[in-house]
């Protein structure tokens, strides 16, 4: 747990037991593989990145090599519990459509994605002029593979005009996870649990 | 004995099983006895837990890995089976059959009719994969092995895989299948109908009983391997390898002018002369009939639910024969019944014949699905694994 991405800490610790799980972007299968390990989860990881589906192969994660962005016409309404996607949401071509998505397929969902509105950030584009590079931000503006940033604020308010439920969530900064007084300029990484 | 500076399993020679309990086929009929080859590689362990069963392909057969004696030529797929290669033979008990029906020494339509005491020729029943899953379920319990670690196979010997996890589920723990399909689309049927009817309008034909003609239908089986041969590769690797290069010049005439007509021409030459053609066109008609979820009113999903292996799934890219759709479908369907699968779809510009080739990202995805396998089964795994 000790290495552990400090999203994917929170998210472990935010899944109850014998849940039934899709991981969009699942990486290299860490999150599913402890999950499974320590609270009987079971489900399937969706990745494109070949490294990542190699790692989740290797550690025997069940992974299903399909890009997010074509939808998840393959999978049923109710076919899981929980929908996570981490670190996905801003490099997708539709984000709302995936969430829609997401709370087809399972009755809820955990999301995180880096927080626009973040102080610095905002310092880096308001005082600097430039576009924000940061520790979750890393790339430049013209190879960015994030292509719908958004803010904490931002995402609570598509999720209140969809009709969808926000039963949770935090922002944080390097383990540190909480739900501050100003979420939308203190915290890096938002996570949201939402239900239909 | 074993080279394992070069990845070979080294010489290897193939043994012969018997059968004498009569096999009832789907089509009705019953082999009395039959005789199944095949080849064996690396040690099956006190347990009987490391065995891994490799089903062929159409053209395939019992000698996957190593070397016969004075030939140069290895196995059909030493590229994955031996010594510190992705189905590592230090690990593994690895097993490979000829089919029941093939030309290579199991029984099938070149084998004597003990009942005529001709050749069985035409008169050889006309197999399925479920015929083949079940003498190899035979050839399991010959070789005292209860329950394989994985059962493998690519193309047609992917069928066999999936047929394995739904006729014996608890005798796998692993399928691998690897650029195969649930069942053919009316195309690959299409190209299966025209391969047979170039075989069986061949005048060398005779209805199949070209052996007592003491002729073969070697023009037949030549086009039926040029137009296999296309639908094995991608249009994209063909234009690489020979693109509108010409022998010599044009010269306003039929003969050989482009490469791509010598390499076809030479193809078809040299399988027509190593392969039988009514094994050929049976291989084709159990390809055609294959189709699990059509006793379930087309529903994949339920056919599955017998299932209780690990599956990994892979697809090659360029694959227009059993395009990665075609594997998607199977996963989609596996998922559905909740059964545990991984799927992969290797970028590869070789078309069908890629699940034959080295692949960085292939053998990466087979290796590492093969050694939590053997954790998983808690085999001891080789020092430098």
């Amino acid at each position: 747990m000790n290495e552990m991405r400090a999203d994917l800490a929170l998210i472990y610790e935010w899944v109850a037991p014998n849940t039934r799980m899709l991981d969009l972007g699942c990486g290299d299968g860490a999150l599913l593989e402890l999950l499974g390990r320590d609270k009987g989860v079971t489900g399937y990881g969706l990745e494109i990145d070949h490294d990542g589906i190699n790692g989740c192969i290797a550690r025997g994660v069940d992974v299903i090599e399909q890009d997010i962005d074509q939808g998840l016409a393959n999978i049923p309404d109710d076919a899981f519990d929980l929908v996570v996607m981490t670190q996905a949401l801003q490099a997708l071509k539709r984000p709302d459509l995936t969430l829609d998505e997401m709370l087809r397929v399972g009755r809820e969902c955990i999301i995180a994605f880096p927080n626009f509105a973040y102080w610095r950030h905002r310092l880096h584009l308001g005082i600097k002029g430039r576009m924000p590079v940061s520790s979750s931000l890393p790339h430049a503006w013209y190879d960015t593979p994030n292509i719908h940033l958004s803010t904490f604020r931002d995402f609570t308010n598509l999720c209140h005009s969809r009709g969808y439920t926000i039963i949770d969530q935090a922002v944080g900064r390097q383990g540190s996870w909480s739900v501050r007084r100003w979420p939308n300029l203190l915290g890096q990484t938002a996570i949201f649990r939402v239900r239909r | 004995m074993v080279d394992t500076q070069s990845g070979s399993v080294g010489l290897v020679e193939p043994s012969i099983a018997r059968f004498d309990t009569p096999l009832e086929l789907a089509c009705g009929r019953t082999l009395d006895a039959f005789e199944l080859v095949y080849e064996t590689y690396g040690e099956l362990n006190a347990q009987r837990s490391n065995a891994i069963l490799i089903c062929h392909a159409l053209s395939g057969h019992h000698h996957a890995a190593g070397f016969y004696p004075g030939e140069q030529k290895p196995g059909w797929w030493d590229t994955h089976i031996g010594p510190g290669k992705s189905i590592d033979t230090r690990r593994y008990f690895v097993v490979a059959l000829n089919n029941l029906g093939g030309c290579h020494g199991s029984t099938g339509p070149t084998s004597i009719n003990p009942a005529t005491g001709r050749i069985w020729g035409p008169d050889f029943p006309l197999m399925t994969v479920t015929d083949w899953v079940e003498s190899q379920a035979r050839l399991a319990d010959h070789l005292g092995i209860q329950r394989f670690a994985a059962v493998i196979g690519g193309s047609l010997g992917g069928m066999q895989v999936l047929q394995w996890s739904l006729a014996y589920p608890d005798r796998l723990a692993h399928a691998i299948v690897i650029a195969a399909t649930p069942k053919l689309s009316a195309q690959n049927i299409a190209f299966n109908e025209v391969a047979r009817q170039a075989i069986r309008s061949d005048p060398e034909f005779h209805d199949g009983w070209y052996a007592e003609h003491d002729t073969l239908p070697r023009r037949g089986l030549r086009l039926a391997r040029m137009v296999g041969h296309i639908t094995y590769l991608s249009e994209l690797a063909m234009g690489a390898k020979f693109g509108r290069d010409v022998r010599n010049e044009l010269n306003f005439g039929y003969g050989v002018e482009f490469e791509i007509e010598s390499y076809l021409r030479y193809q078809g030459e040299s399988f027509s002369n190593r392969f039988d053609a009514n094994t050929y066109l049976l291989m084709t008609k159990a390809l055609d009939y294959f189709d699990p979820a059509g006793a379930c009113d087309g529903d994949l999903a339920a056919a599955l639910a017998p299932a209780q292996c690990r599956f990994l799934v892979v697809s090659f890219t360029s694959d227009w024969r059993f395009a990665p759709e075609r594997s998607k479908e199977l996963v989609d369907a596996l998922m559905l019944a909740g059964k545990r699968v991984s799927y992969a779809n290797v970028d590869s510009p070789h078309g069908h014949d890629a699940f034959l080739l080295p692949h960085p990202r292939y053998d990466t995805v087979l290796e590492g699905f093969l050694r939590h396998a053997g954790d998983t089964l808690s085999l001891p795994r080789a020092e430098d694994e």
